[in-house]
């Protein structure tokens, strides 16, 4: 049962929009995808919604059609901006939705990670999130250099014990890695900083703390060099398909993205994660939202007749690994609110095309949502903690 | 008649290394973003080239503790950069990121974005590190020789070259009526094998506006000058004095020919402090005044026992210098920052002779040792000063750094940089939009660095 009557919207950036010809639209605007002012006005435009919070999509490889590679394509969107970057540059001219950039766990440094998303939250007064991502490409591994993953196509994950093997070490590496940037956040005490001119002491030392992280692929030291942010613990997020991410969500995140194709299979996975947070003996439960890509126009058959559109330049029916909807603003409202009937407290939208798609929803689903009693009227809380209904954590490493 | 040789100016966001004045009432936050924000207007609203912010791996330490005495923390570099260039217009936005505890791919993937989200006004200051204690950090712990540092340091530039310059300027040609995003099915494409590097695959951030952020490198020895005129744009230098300043400007300039440069191609900007006063005698007095506030008793105790290597605790700061000898063979006594002295015992002894000529306390002969280049008078004299250095080819400009945060730069904007403008050697508006007009640098060139010499 969701705790509340307001369901909680995010929406989900991705170059001109997720359909791989969006980008051919013509409201689209690929030559901007590289520039400020693009991304300030989409995030803006969430802000002006007052939607929860936008994800920003990123990787340590190309784009590709191809799972296991490049695919030297010339008709595909190719390129992308760091995403925590992005985020920090809108970050000054918003003011109330979330930002959760994506970062990899498996060769970034998780030194670097923390303080990056710990100073986004500084920047943005208390706004910042993270979606912590695995990386399995071979591809990526080799941009790097200082580890060799094997090459295989996405099946074989079911079919190959040693592959298995290789995608739950990712995994477990990502515990880690999210283990070290939460234990970084609260190497700082709140009150560390002091500026006790009598003493000469700018910091309490005391207040400050070694993580000692020792683990299979990094071990770290600590303390951060950058104080406790804001929100104490910006907010993690996962994608979840499976179990392994769903364990991982269970045992690190504070939300989790999952995708159902229909309220029963909505229903089914809420209470698969539950198994999870049981097993691994989390107190505080997930906060669930389902991925839902949507082609949202006036009316159902225009809605279709533009996905049509763009599946013909792809040459074939585009399956995401979301649910897709196609139709209107009061019609995704009706799934949506029997989807959170279901169980889910929240929903990531991914619009099919950028700007449109986003236009709609922020435009007609949200006031239609807010007719409903659905979705709150603006931001009631200056965080994005207060946003999802989470309070501010207590640091681990200060004594009551 | 030709025309003045111009300077140029940025801002240092001040911090460690007993810069900043904390105590002082009009002292503000080192973490808030407002802080940065104020500083970055000032710089902009005075038409300065760039801001600048050092980097932090890892907190010091003296004694086996965290050193409390100075200003502890600071936000990530890049992230506060991209949010700077939210509030910024024309500012250059420069920033340290060190190349050992980073790979190639995401550096260059940071500093490429940077450069789009500020419409190409990014800059890299290049900076090692090696050791065992800010590994402590990081995946791979102390993996890499002191003695390797710098040939790191160059494969990595070298590298993440190669990285910004895998796109085609008008690689992105997003025509949507013949659907062709990018013009090249290569697009990205590099492959690096090194001694540091051995990495291959395609790039995914595509050129951005300045080509090849603006490079700076902070090289002092000869080693350091020599990899400055191979690779770098700017040199962040340490020589401040005249004298030295001229030395150190004729040295690096005359080595750039042999790889194809010509002298503006690398400019040299040394670090400076500033305080001003309404005269000289003024001036003067709040200086010392900046000096003792900086150098506590017990800062210049903890900067002896960086060179003596042992317990100094019991000694006097109004007191003689320690008559004992630095310990060699212990275990350092400071971690985690740069420029110990390599060889402490001659470092004594040189104080103590600096000390009895002018009997000078500990703490005052601290203040005198941990000296930087600083224009110290009235704002025409500071003006005066300036233009001086950089007419007498002892710079190309100063990267100034103010002890107050963010307010410290205030007064200098509003009372030097129209004088600067009114000797017609500083402009009065912004000409370019990025970085590399701002600094009078031609466009970047692709293709190997260091080539004439094969050299890397």
């Amino acid at each position: 049962m969701p705790t509340s009557t307001f369901l909680h919207l995010a929406v989900a950036l991705e170059g001109a929009g997720w359909h791989p010809t969006a980008w051919r639209e013509p409201e689209a605007r690929p030559s901007e995808l590289f520039s400020a002012a693009y991304w300030t006005d989409l995030v803006g435009q969430a802000d002006a919604a007052s939607l929860d919070f936008v994800t920003i999509e990123d990787g340590l490889g190309l784009q590709s059609d191809r799972a296991e590679g490049p695919d030297d394509r010339l008709d595909r969107v190719r390129g992308r901006l760091d995403a925590v970057l992005v985020a920090a540059r809108v970050a000054p001219l918003t003011a109330g939705v979330g930002l959760v950039p994506t970062a990899t766990t498996t060769h970034p440094e998780p030194f670097h990670v923390s303080k990056s998303i710990a100073t986004l939250d500084f920047v943005s007064q208390g706004r910042a999130g993270w979606r912590a991502q695995i990386s399995a490409r071979a591809v990526e591994a080799a941009h790097f250099g200082r580890r060799t993953l094997p090459t295989f196509r996405p099946g074989a994950v079911q079919d190959d014990p040693a592959i298995r093997q290789v995608v739950a070490d990712l995994f477990e590496e990502s515990a880690d890695f999210i283990e070290v940037v939460r234990r970084l956040w609260d190497s700082w005490e709140d009150d560390a900083e002091i500026r006790d001119a009598p003493t000469g002491r700018f910091v309490d030392r005391e207040k400050l703390h070694y993580i000692d992280f020792d683990g299979r692929w990094f071990s770290v030291r600590g303390p951060s060099i950058t104080p406790r942010p804001p929100q104490g613990q910006p907010v993690v997020a996962v994608l979840a398909h499976g179990a392994p991410a769903y364990e991982l969500a269970a045992r690190s995140a504070d939300v989790v993205f999952v995708t159902p194709h229909d309220a029963g299979s909505a229903a089914r996975i809420v209470a698969e994660v539950r198994a999870h947070e049981a097993a691994v003996g989390r107190r505080e439960p997930l906060k669930v939202f389902a991925d839902l890509l949507v082609h949202l126009d006036r009316d159902a058959p225009s809605a279709a007749g533009r996905r049509e559109r763009l599946d013909e330049r792809y040459g074939r029916t585009w399956i995401s690994d979301a649910e897709t909807f196609v139709g209107t603003p009061a019609g995704l409202a009706d799934r949506l609110a029997e989807w959170h009937e279901a169980g889910v407290e929240g929903f990531r939208l991914r619009p099919a095309t950028l700007p449109r798609d986003l236009q709609a929803i922020t435009g007609q689903l949200v006031p239609e949502l807010r007719r409903r009693g659905l979705f709150r009227d603006g931001y009631e809380q200056a965080t994005l903690r207060g946003h999802l209904g989470l309070g501010r954590p207590a640091n681990r490493y200060a004594i009551a | 008649m030709t025309a003045k040789r111009q300077v140029h100016l940025a801002a240092h966001f001040p911090g460690v290394n007993n810069t900043t004045v904390w105590s002082d009432p009009a002292a503000g936050s080192h973490i808030d973003f407002a802080s940065f924000v104020h500083l970055a207007a000032t710089a902009e609203a005075a038409k300065f080239d760039f801001i600048f912010l050092a980097e932090g791996l890892r907190l010091r330490e003296h004694g086996g503790r965290i050193y409390d005495l100075d200003v502890v923390g600071r936000p990530d570099t890049f992230t506060v950069l991209a949010a700077l260039a939210a509030v910024t217009e024309h500012l250059g936005l420069a920033g340290t990121i060190n190349s050992t505890f980073n790979e190639p791919y995401e550096v260059a993937r940071q500093f490429a974005s940077l450069d789009h989200l500020s419409a190409g006004r990014a800059a890299w200051n290049v900076v090692t590190s090696w050791d065992a204690f800010t590994g402590e950090n990081f995946r791979r712990g102390s993996y890499l020789e002191q003695s390797l540092r710098y040939e790191r340091a160059r494969e990595f530039l070298q590298t993440v070259r190669e990285l910004w310059d895998s796109w085609d300027d008008g690689a992105v040609v997003a025509d949507q009526d013949g659907g062709v995003f990018v013009s090249d099915g290569d697009v990205g494409s590099f492959e690096h094998r090194g001694p540091q590097f051995e990495i291959a695959g395609r790039f995914n951030v595509p050129r951005s506006p300045q080509g090849q952020p603006v490079i700076f490198q902070a090289g002092d020895s000869d080693e350091g000058r020599e990899f400055a005129a191979s690779a770098a744009d700017a040199i962040f230098s340490r020589h401040g004095t005249l004298a030295a300043g001229q030395a150190f400007y004729t040295d690096v300039k005359s080595r750039l020919a042999r790889y194809g440069r010509s002298p503006e191609e690398l400019k040299i900007l040394p670090a400076a402090t500033f305080v001003l006063g309404d005269t000289a005698a003024d001036a003067e007095e709040r200086a010392d005044a900046v000096r003792r506030q900086q150098v506590s008793g017990q800062t210049a105790i903890a900067f002896l026992e960086q060179v003596w290597n042992r317990d100094l605790s019991t000694y006097d700061p109004d007191g003689p210098l320690p008559e004992v000898d630095p310990l060699t063979d212990a275990e350092a006594r400071t971690k985690g920052r740069a420029g110990v002295p390599r060889d402490p015992v001659s470092t004594a002894r040189e104080w103590r002779a600096i000390a009895e000529a002018g009997h000078l306390s500990i703490r005052e002969l601290i203040i005198h040792v941990t000296a930087r280049q600083s224009f110290v008078g009235s704002p025409a004299q500071v003006a005066e000063q300036i233009d001086h250095y950089v007419q007498s080819e002892a710079a190309d400009g100063f990267i100034l750094v103010p002890h107050i945060t963010p307010g410290g730069l205030d007064d200098f904007a509003r009372t030097v940089v129209p004088l600067l403008q009114e000797r017609g050697v500083f402009r009065t508006d912004y000409t370019g939009t990025t970085l590399r007009d701002h600094l009078d640098l031609p466009p970047a060139r692709r293709g190997r660095i260091g080539a004439l010499t094969g050299a890397v």
